[in-house]
């Protein structure tokens, strides 16, 4: 078992590499640093005048090199620009060139200075992960008790019309992507089109204060798309142990049906919910990106985009490195977990 | 003109009519559904009179109510489309007018449900199909699109305007609004009223549909493609190229799709030419598929085998050219006449294929991990046949059944990609028709004017649904055998 974590562990950091490596290529591609030239200097530079301007700043150095100092196993830059000033990788503004230190990259704590926000980046995500992170404790509550209630009882009896009926609410509930839903919730609730205006379609105070009116529409938005696939899950996991020969034993031995369905079956029949729990919350990622875009929500899904839309590299990395390691730790728990809940799975 | 009403006369009677019926149908389901975890379980009862029941009681005529009321209700629904189609322009409103619009499509679907109906014991499973009841309101669904993309895309039918077109003093105007005289169009009214330019919201929607229905089912072919060029040997050989590959799968996978397309689908990235690159790699694996699968099976007939293969691999090759081939890009050295056709949205397209192919690699290798160990591939080891052979003509074919339930269900996630591509802007042009473009248009002013942006988000949710539904379906009766 400590050898397959850690063996997990290890592919899991190689994961991380490539993909930083990647984001760090598209972003540092010669188009993009025009771009971010142009917005973060002035948008009618000349050609001549962004080429010096990315020189100044460290980055016309080689991409590997680029890579090293922002993961902080090679020295950051200093360079002396063609107008005069000494910029470094690891100077701060108004700091003395010689107090600063040689290394400064994610090994050594700092994720970098985000160009649009104007602030550190290790600033900024912790405030926007707080944010999502109230957004997910919601949606996982009312997300996970809701499904697993749909799935068992649509799975313990399989065939049956509340069984067809409970399917066909979470088929739906797939099918509905959160931009839809979205979309469709602000129209029925938030307007007065159908005469419901109940909640708000912004949920840009509830950084702030969360309250029922303004928290309400976006959680179910998110909650609403991921609920059906786990409720279908734990329905086929529900079925499958129904048929299983100790049920059939606790019905013969007279045994009531809520006591078989509570007692004897639920235990075995959300080993597999779990997981698919688990390996949901990589795609809850996509779906909190469309609803902290469509309620104004400012987390770490309205960050992505704002970060992407304006090339600001460093906050991309960090976005790209804790989303990358969100999806790998689920995966990590998700399989220690299973082997946890079920005692059957040895991995050797 | 004034302007359509949402059933206009029509709706006197069956509004009242369709909402009584509608409560009435849910207050029973939810009695159903409560009183259904109380009840005992569904035995057969014998009574005195030597009769056999299912189930007595209240909840029997709850459910025998509940199925007349479910009559009812499709009747109800059924009326506002036929009706209409016998009573002159504007007697039945904004739903009526619609209702004659889509004509071509429910021609073309009665058509083809009575002819499948009729046939459907020969039909192989898509005649089982029509077995299921999910699967064939799935099937609808997805044909309702696939005929209104055809008979716009093909015939120009459905749509009521030019959906480019801009007619002053309609912004954002409610549905069923008259167009000024003499404006350009076949009906005198903006059905759905008119987006923040003042367009039709209708025609748009309609229009949308082309570009879905066109896009979605091709990339999900090419990510299959890819999927199992690659994860059949994964499966077969194992080993080293099994770990090298699946790495690289769980890479892609490990990436948020949304910030992938961020960083791929932008103006910036075109003009590198990776996207470019991309195409040249993904799309080949359609030439490789097809080269091996028919090398592999004929190769001990030469003269078959090249009779067969030059001229498949000839047309193959000249789609991948022109597919590949864009002027302006970094790949551009075709002469113009050889070009077949430009697409201009290529990097929408390489992406959305990118993003999905990973996953069909990994449920082709763990269905070949799985069916490599049965005997029919032992009997052809010992036949001698290649390994080639064996993974395309022997496991493939026994691999069909879940493949094709998750090509279904793929091809509802493309087109979720698709609207999440449109919904961020992100390489389709802001006047395009398609329903992300347009629910991302209408959600600006979501909260004053609600009407732009519910008609492609309900379009868009009711083709995922079918396709859901038939996929289903699918499942349920390939399980039968």
């Amino acid at each position: 078992m400590g050898l397959f974590i850690l063996r997990r562990l290890g592919v899991m950091f190689l994961t991380a590499l490539c993909l930083t490596f990647i984001v760090f290529w598209l972003t540092n591609l010669a188009p993009n640093l025009e771009k971010l030239a142009k917005t973060q200097g002035n948008a009618r530079m000349s050609d001549d005048a962004v080429v010096s301007w990315l020189a100044n700043r460290g980055y016309a150095q080689p991409l590997p090199v680029k890579y090293a100092q922002w993961l902080g196993v090679a020295p950051g830059y200093v360079i002396e620009g063609s107008d005069g000033q000494v910029r470094g990788r690891c100077i701060d503004p108004g700091q003395p060139v010689g107090e600063a230190p040689s290394f400064c990259g994610i090994l050594q704590g700092d994720w970098g200075f985000s160009t649009v926000a104007k602030e550190n980046v290790s600033e900024v995500l912790p405030q926007r992960l707080a944010n999502t992170g109230k957004l997910m404790f919601w949606v996982m509550m009312v997300m996970v008790p809701g499904a697993l209630i749909i799935g068992v009882l649509a799975g313990m009896r399989e065939g049956s019309r509340t069984d067809r009926s409970l399917s066909t609410v979470s088929i739906v509930s797939t099918a509905t992507p959160e931009y839809v839903s979205g979309v469709v919730f602000i129209a029925l609730f938030a307007t007065n089109t159908f005469g419901m205006q109940w909640f708000k379609g912004s949920a840009s105070s509830a950084v702030q204060d969360a309250t029922f009116e303004n928290f309400f529409l976006p959680v179910m938005t998110i909650a609403l798309y991921g609920m059906g696939y786990i409720a279908r899950m734990t329905r086929a996991s529900m079925a499958e142990v129904m048929t299983a020969q100790y049920i059939r034993t606790a019905r013969l031995k007279g045994v009531s049906f809520p006591k078989i369905v509570l007692k004897h079956a639920l235990r075995n029949a959300l080993i597999a919910p779990f997981t698919v729990i688990m390996l949901q919350i990589p795609w809850l990622l996509n779906g909190v990106v469309i609803v902290e875009t469509l309620f104004t929500y400012q987390g770490f899904g309205w960050e992505l985009v704002r970060a992407a839309s304006n090339n600001d590299i460093e906050m991309l990395l960090g976005v790209s490195v804790i989303s990358v390691f969100v999806v790998l730790l689920t995966q990590l728990i998700s399989d220690i977990g299973y082997v946890f809940l079920n005692p059957r799975i040895r991995i050797s | 003109m004034e302007p359509l009403t949402w059933t206009g006369s029509l709706g006197i009677v069956l509004n009242p009519f369709l909402g009584i019926v509608t409560v009435l149908f849910l207050v029973s389901l939810v009695a159903q559904t409560v009183g259904g975890l109380f009840a005992p379980a569904v035995t057969l009862q014998a009574n005195p009179d030597g009769t056999l029941q299912t189930r007595g009681g209240v909840l029997g005529i709850l459910e025998l109510a509940m199925k007349y009321l479910l009559v009812a209700i499709v009747g109800g629904v059924a009326a506002y489309i036929v009706i209409p189609l016998f009573i002159p322009y504007g007697s039945a409103g904004i739903v009526g007018e619609i209702s004659k619009r889509f004509l071509p499509v429910w021609i073309a679907l009665v058509l083809t449900y009575s002819l499948s109906i009729k046939y459907k014991r020969r039909l192989g499973l898509y005649g089982k199909l029509f077995d299921s009841t999910v699967g064939m309101i799935g099937f609808g669904l997805v044909m309702f699109w696939v005929f209104t993309a055809f008979f716009v895309g093909v015939f120009d039918m459905i749509a009521t305007h030019d959906y480019l077109s801009q007619v002053s003093g309609l912004k954002n105007k409610v549905p069923g609004v008259p167009v000024p005289e003499g404006t350009a169009g076949l009906t005198p009214h903006y059905l759905l009223g008119g987006d923040n330019l003042a367009r039709d919201v209708f025609s748009r929607v309609v229009s949308g549909s082309v570009f879905v229905i066109a896009i979605a089912p091709l990339a999900t072919i090419f990510a299959f493609m890819v999927g199992i060029t690659l994860g059949l040997p994964a499966g077969y050989y194992s080993g080293r190229l099994d770990t090298t590959l699946s790495f690289i799968a769980n890479l892609i996978l490990a990436f948020p799709v949304i910030l992938l397309f961020y960083l791929l689908v932008t103006p910036e990235i075109v003009l590198t030419g990776i996207p470019s690159y991309m195409a040249a790699f993904l799309f080949v694996f359609p030439l490789i598929f097809f080269g091996v699968l028919l090398n592999s099976r004929y190769y001990t007939q030469p003269a078959k085998r090249t009779a067969i293969m030059v001229p498949v691999l000839g047309i193959l090759g000249w789609l991948y050219l022109s597919i590949i081939n864009q002027p302006g890009t970094v790949i551009d050295f075709l002469p113009a006449w050889f070009d077949l056709f430009d697409i201009s949205i290529l990097v929408v397209f390489v992406s959305v294929v990118f993003v999905n192919a990973p996953t069909v690699f990994r449920i082709v290798r763990g269905l070949t991990l799985d069916l490599r160990t049965r005997d029919y591939v032992a009997a052809a080891q010992t036949r001698g046949e290649g390994a080639w052979y064996i993974m395309l003509w022997e496991i493939l074919p026994n691999a069909r059944g879940p493949l094709i339930v998750d090509f279904c269900l793929r091809i509802g996630y493309t087109t979720i990609l698709l609207g999440t591509l449109g919904f961020f802007g992100l390489g389709l042009s802001s006047e395009s028709p398609d329903w992300g473009s347009t629910i991302n248009e209408g959600r600006k002013l979501l909260l004053v004017f609600a009407h732009p942006a519910l008609p492609p988000a309900i379009a868009l949710m009711s083709l995922v649904l079918g396709l859901n539904l038939l996929a289903d379906g699918l499942r349920e009766e390939s399980l039968k055998d």
